[in-house]
């Protein structure tokens, strides 16, 4: 009884600091002073929030942005977790391929991007490889551990059975590592969601980063705030997708 | 009268290779085994017990000799248990059962109906659903057991099944694999370095030498089946311990 009314105390704590915050932040405008394309006010906010939602466009940029997402997630994971089982699986492939790899994650998203955009035009596709390169490498990196990690008794245990190298991946290698691969798409969601406003920012015509900037052009303050939060409430979700997925499939584990 | 063995080893040997030279787990080994015989294979830590299991489970590539089943057919069907039970954690009792069914393609009806019968005839009723994590050492070993005899396997491998297990859960264990075998009567290749436990369930026992592994004594034990918890105090028994324990380097 006694850690279930903790639990729900605790919850009710997170959402108290949050009710808490808006009136600060009314208090903070109001008693500064400053001007509403500095720092607007959370009415601001949400009247503009209210008016972007009425004219369609938040909805139609944030749609947009959100496609970039889930693409380059999908193309991302998939292609790293194509890649990262080959690696697990020989070494000299691994050998091979990690000087690329370790490169790959040494240059920063944020300086290879303009040429990205260059080279694949200022549509969703430049924005969709960039969060799929973002995505690459932590998926990657979790998916050699995950199918390292497979006990080698389980191995013995399928041969012995004589497994077929399918059997063998659907059967025991993709549940096993499933733990460490779903951990890899957590990180890689919120990622991508970084590398989808990153590739906007460089240049775009449509988006939540396109809204972003055309707010700051404009002097606009109200449509950033509404942006980022856009922004924030599109990574919540995407996590929250990532954590059902788990409680779905990792209900084995305590 | 000779009955036709189903299983021949002739000079099995396995090295493995490391930098210096190799290493022998296995020197040259022949034996036959008959059908529905339960045979153990007795030896100090090193002998190349486990090794020789795997080579008969075909996890391991002879270095030399062979390794021949006596059907003309199809591939043996091997069912193996491990020291450890070795069950897949996201699997319940039921779906760790179902495995080798699932494998050779049965219908998902089917082997559930076999898992079932599994259950029933290991005790697990009540732990159909559980998962691994909440199993008691015994009873994970218990449902290692059924996974290795729902697909009906022409060879049944034990590598010191109840090592990893209490005094007294794995003296329950013993009568209980004794009373399985004699139902279904399975070819069963057992290794331990228990003496007692070699005694109270094998027809056969093999002693090995120290590493590589060479058959050092062969012996029928020829104490009654069914064999009760006090027949290790006969004095039968006592002289085959003896015996036995006079081989084990």
């Amino acid at each position: 009884m006694k850690p279930k009314t903790l639990q729900s105390l605790s919850r009710w704590l997170g959402i108290l600091s949050i009710l808490l915050a808006i009136p600060l932040w009314y208090l903070v405008v109001q008693i500064s002073g400053l001007p509403k394309f500095i720092l607007p006010s959370p009415v601001d906010v949400w009247t503009r929030f209210l008016k972007a939602l009425q004219d369609g466009s938040l909805l139609y940029h944030a749609g947009i942005t959100l496609v970039e997402i889930l693409l380059g997630l999908v193309a991302g994971v998939s292609f790293a977790t194509i890649v990262g089982y080959a690696v697990a699986k020989s070494r000299p492939l691994e050998i091979a391929l990690s000087p690329y790899l370790v490169a790959s994650q040494a240059i920063p998203i944020v300086a290879i991007a303009p040429l990205l955009v260059i080279w694949l035009g200022d549509g969703i596709l430049s924005k969709l490889v960039i969060c799929a390169l973002i995505v690459f490498f932590p998926v990657l990196v979790n998916t050699v551990v995950g199918v390292r990690a497979v006990p080698p008794a389980l191995y013995d245990l399928m041969r012995s059975l004589r497994a077929t190298r399918w059997q063998i991946l659907f059967k025991l290698e993709l549940p096993a590592s499933l733990p460490v691969l779903l951990g890899g798409l957590r990180i890689g969601a919120t990622l991508s969601v970084i590398g989808a406003i990153v590739g906007e920012l460089v240049d775009a015509e449509q988006g939540l980063g396109f809204l972003l900037q055309l707010g700051d052009f404009q002097y606009d303050t109200s449509m950033v705030f509404v942006a980022v939060f856009m922004l924030i409430a599109l990574a919540l979700s995407l996590y929250g997708v990532v954590t059902l997925l788990e409680k779905k499939f990792l209900k084995w584990q305590k | 009268m000779t009955i036709k063995p189903i299983l021949s080893v002739k000079n099995l040997s396995v090295t493995f290779p490391d930098n210096n030279g190799g290493l022998d787990a296995l020197g040259e080994l022949s034996f036959e085994i008959r059908p529905r015989e339960f045979i153990c294979f007795l030896g100090p830590s090193g002998s190349g017990k486990t090794t020789l299991l795997r080579a008969l489970a075909g996890l391991v590539q002879p270095s030399t000799g062979s390794v021949n089943f006596m059907y003309h057919h199809h591939e043996p069907k091997i069912g193996m248990v491990f020291q450890q039970s070795n069950l897949m954690p996201w699997r319940t009792v039921m779906e760790n059962i179902q495995l080798s069914m699932e494998l050779d393609g049965a219908g998902e009806v089917k082997a559930q109906n076999k898992a079932r019968e599994m259950v029933k005839l290991m005790g697990l009723k009540g732990f159909e659903n559980s998962f691994p994590r909440d199993l008691s050492g015994g009873m994970a070993q218990r449902v290692a057991i059924a996974r290795a005899l729902i697909h009906d396997p022409d060879l049944l491998l034990l590598d010191e099944p109840f090592a990893s297990l209490d005094a007294l859960t794995r003296e329950r264990m013993w009568t209980e694999l004794s009373n399985i075998w004699q139902e279904k009567k399975k070819t069963v290749v057992m290794v331990t370095h228990s003496i007692n436990e070699s005694l109270f369930l094998a027809d056969r026992v093999m002693v090995l030498t120290k590493r590589p592994g060479r058959i050092k004594m062969d012996v029928e034990v020829d104490l009654p089946r069914p064999r009760p918890d006090d027949i290790r105090y006969t004095s039968h028994f006592g002289k085959l311990a003896k015996k036995l324990r006079a081989a084990i380097e």
